[in-house]
């Protein structure tokens, strides 16, 4: 199976699974979706050295994942897709910055390590965060849970049909490089060029099936505006998610909790 | 007049860039009737589907359905009326889930909560598609996909079933079934199509398009019989209606009507 394919049964997959009827999929997108920006301006607003306040945010995955009957392989395999990209923002972090800020026994600790350490921990619970969203809301309550917000139409619209139809640009694309592939030898026809050509194709492609896909929402009466059937109200139980989440969350982000728990500890113990 | 029957008069279609798809185009279609319009690939099959419910506006000549021209400002009507179904499935099964798509028509139709879901509910259990209701449309098979698609032109309660290469991609099981579902179908029915065993199987009469015209219009057992013309549009009988390729028996006589 090539990368691509793996890639879309895994998205398949979280689509699947984010039919499923458990406690945290029940809850009202609006809730999940305003506690998850809460969670999130949380997170990257602390500052570069700030590794410890981020440490307790990581409660809010957990319950998440508990919660929900995610297995945690399955968030793992998605995150170390992404997290490459996380690794080379930082690389350069711990040569640039070698001011020393601290110590682990005898081992001195730079300023640049720590902000690189905070930068893959900002991923980690960011893209944790975002992917269990998805993994409970779907990409449809997701996208009526925002329009119910006031995200303008044309936005929500526009997110429904991409990831809609990234199944039938990838397959397409499958399709381009399998027959070029399969005419390929010794590495002769896999060069830029070719590329440049396919890159073209699929342009081209798009703008035909954009076209037929429009066609085809016309014929149905089609007016500029989707209207999705997902329900939504929110209940005492969404309202406490939201904000019961949110006053952790900036509580979390005020308050450094683990300091504030190790002065306690060494008071206790002093 | 019936809303059911469909008058074309002297159609003619150019594309933006020149080339001329349909010209002189002409024929009556009354209610009920199942037609199949047959011809070469690039005939202009397609591009006369179009504007049968308003995709393509006619350059020339006029295109009615019941006492309704086709126009600008009559589209939405014509649309309600005249059910179109695409020839890949997946440039119509756009929303993220199968009763949602099929709810798509009937929502713009401004229908009430109730009734959309009555009508979901109806038009999936027609083309046997109710257990795939909350499926996402790209996770079904070919066969799934079409009848859903089917079903969302069902939906809508259309008078006129347009459709394109409906058995295109199908395997031979899928195939006969959708034959015997549009088979319990009451609508006036167009089919363009290549499956001419199909057209055999259910349509009383046949339209062949050839190089943007009518070339023949008539019973499609007597078009499908006569071998010169379907030799000139690019065509070749049935296979029921051709020699057995083993013991050289001649094919069967063509089912009446």
């Amino acid at each position: 199976m090539s990368t691509l394919e793996s890639g879309l049964y895994r998205l398949g997959w979280l689509d699947e699974f984010s039919g499923r009827d458990t406690p945290m999929h029940r809850i009202d997108p609006r809730a999940k979706v305003l506690a998850t920006v809460v969670f999130l301006v949380c997170v990257v607003s602390l500052g570069k050295y700030d590794l410890l306040a981020l440490l307790p945010f990581v409660i809010f995955p957990i319950v998440l994942v508990s919660e929900s009957g995610m297995p945690p392989r399955e968030l793992g395999v998605r995150l170390a897709i992404a997290a490459p990209f996380a690794l080379v923002v930082g690389v350069f972090n711990p040569l640039l910055d070698q001011v020393v800020i601290g110590s682990i026994g005898p081992i001195a600790v730079t300023g640049g390590w720590v902000s690189y350490a905070s930068i893959m921990m900002r991923f980690l619970l960011t893209t944790s965060a975002a992917l269990m969203l998805i993994a409970t809301t779907g990409m449809t309550g997701v996208c009526a849970g925002i329009e119910r917000l006031g995200v303008p139409d044309v936005l929500s619209t526009q997110l429904l049909f991409l990831y809609r139809y990234i199944f039938v640009l990838a397959e397409e694309v499958m399709r381009l490089a399998r027959a070029r592939s399969l005419r390929s030898f010794d590495h002769r026809g896999m060069g830029v060029r070719v590329y440049g050509s396919i890159l073209g194709h699929l342009l081209l492609r798009s703008i035909a099936r954009a076209q037929r896909v429009f066609d085809a929402m016309q014929c149905r009466g089609f007016d500029g505006h989707v209207r999705t059937r997902t329900a939504l109200r929110m209940n005492g139980h969404d309202w406490a998610f939201l904000w019961g989440w949110s006053a952790v969350f900036i509580l979390f982000r005020f308050v450094n909790v683990p300091l504030l728990l190790g002065g306690l500890v060494t008071k206790v113990i002093s | 007049m019936s809303h059911h029957s469909i008058s074309v008069k002297d159609l003619g279609f150019a594309y933006p860039d020149g080339t001329r798809a349909l010209a002189g185009v002409s024929f009556e279609i009354g209610h009920g009737e199942s037609i199949a319009i047959v011809g070469a690939n690039g005939a202009g099959k397609s591009t006369l589907l179009m504007h049968l419910n308003g995709l393509h506006s006619a350059s020339e000549g006029t295109v009615r359905i019941g006492d309704v021209p086709v126009t600008a400002k009559t589209l939405s009507g014509i649309r309600k009326t005249v059910g179109m179904v695409f020839q890949d499935p997946d440039d119509q099964l756009f929303m993220p889930t199968v009763g949602q798509d099929v709810g798509f028509g009937p929502m713009n139709m401004g229908l009430p909560e109730d009734e959309i879901e009555a009508r979901v509910d109806d038009a999936l259990t027609r083309v046997g598609a109710l257990g795939l209701k909350g499926r996402p449309p790209y996770r079904l098979s070919g066969g799934e996909k079409r009848a859903v698609a089917i079903a969302t032109v069902l939906a809508m309660c259309p008078d006129i079933l347009v459709m394109d290469e409906p058995t295109s991609n199908l395997d031979p099981r899928a195939r006969r079934n959708l034959i015997e579902l549009l088979g319990t179908f009451e609508h006036t029915k167009i089919i363009a199509t290549h499956d001419l065993d199909m057209a055999l199987d259910l349509c009383e009469r046949t339209i062949v398009i050839a190089n943007g015209t009518v070339a023949a219009d008539g019973p499609t057992r007597d078009i499908f019989a006569d071998e010169a013309l379907l030799d000139a549009c690019q065509l070749e009988q049935p296979l029921v209606m051709q020699g057995c390729p083993v013991c050289g028996h001649g094919g069967e006589a063509p089912p009446l009507g």
